[in-house]
């Protein structure tokens, strides 16, 4: 599947700005609706937390990831931007974790 | 002029980037540690509804799935916006900025109509806890969908006037970019709050 298009304005130094095609952003989109859906689904069926939540977590996840890598264009642009943001997000994630754990959340709910 | 739109894009910076686009992903960072605090506050606070209504007896969860998908949707609108700039097409590139704003204005008001229920139902911004960290959750996201929105239309009159051409795309990739982390972050805020279950009364 061809992707690429022509570089557009603005290339950089250190970006590499092979950007999709806008079919490519549509298909991006579908796969997008479609997890969105599974996920509404889950509400409708009766399944045990130990499965959902675990469940429910990797959709988002992907989901996450998926917008950031094609829509934000990190899959294509350059490394320096997704280590801002990633530090950002694992700093996020050591905080509020820690937090999360000094309140007894996960053991309470 | 001409150097600065060369700096602006990168060529001339210390690290070869844009400055621009590299402080918007530096604030974006630190976007992540203030919604981290806020969902954390939420997930502590979710059992303590007091008298007032619980979070699983309140959310109406199909409603919201369609408001998730508007907002989902208005992030292919973007960079659909993004991408007709990036090849000289001014008149689509208004279409789907207006399409976006348009899409990101229709959340906000779902975003309305559910706080109003709520209040109807007797879920206050002081009635509990929970009501408080749900409401102040919601209520910052739903502002910087706002500032979106006002940022989109900045940039509709922006071409309307001539200024925003294809040389200066990565204004719009910037504004793109916060547009699709306001997604990313609803995207995680939608599964965390509305479909993990609730406590209930």
């Amino acid at each position: 599947m061809s992707t690429v298009t022509e570089a557009p304005v603005g290339d950089h130094e250190g970006d590499h700005d092979d950007h999709p095609t806008d079919r490519k952003y549509v298909e991006v989109a579908i796969v997008l609706g479609i997890v969105t859906a599974l996920e509404v689904a889950t509400y409708f069926v009766e399944m045990p937390g130990a499965v959902l939540i675990p469940m429910l977590m990797l959709m988002m996840v992907f989901k996450f990831f998926y917008v950031a890598a094609w829509f934000m264009h990190l899959r294509f642009d350059s490394p320096m931007f997704t280590k801002f943001f990633v530090t950002g997000l694992v700093l996020a994630t050591i905080v509020y974790g820690t937090m999360l754990t000094v309140f007894e959340f996960w053991h309470k709910g | 002029m001409a150097d600065t739109t060369a700096v602006s894009h990168g060529h001339g910076t210390g690290t070869g980037l844009s400055n621009n686009k590299l402080l918007m992903w530096v604030f974006l960072g630190s976007e992540c540690l203030l919604f981290g605090g806020l969902i954390s506050t939420y997930l502590i606070y979710r059992s303590r509804f007091a008298d007032g209504p619980a979070p699983g007896d309140i959310f109406d969860i199909p409603f919201t799935s369609v408001s998730s998908f508007v907002l989902l949707m208005s992030s292919l609108t973007m960079v659909l916006a993004l991408s007709a700039l990036q090849r000289g097409d001014i008149r689509n590139n208004r279409v789907w900025l207006l399409t976006t704003a348009l899409l990101g204005a229709l959340f906000i008001g779902g975003q309305v109509y559910e706080f109003t229920t709520f209040m109807r139902e007797g879920l206050g911004y002081s009635t509990s806890p929970f009501s408080s960290a749900f409401f102040t959750l919601t209520g910052f996201h739903g502002v910087h969908v706002s500032l979106g929105i006002l940022m989109l239309m900045s940039l509709l009159v922006s071409s309307l006037r001539g200024t925003l051409t294809k040389e200066r795309s990565e204004t719009v990739e910037i504004v793109g970019l916060y547009w699709h982390f306001v997604d990313v972050v609803w995207i995680f805020i939608f599964t965390v709050i509305y479909l993990v279950p609730s406590p209930t009364t």
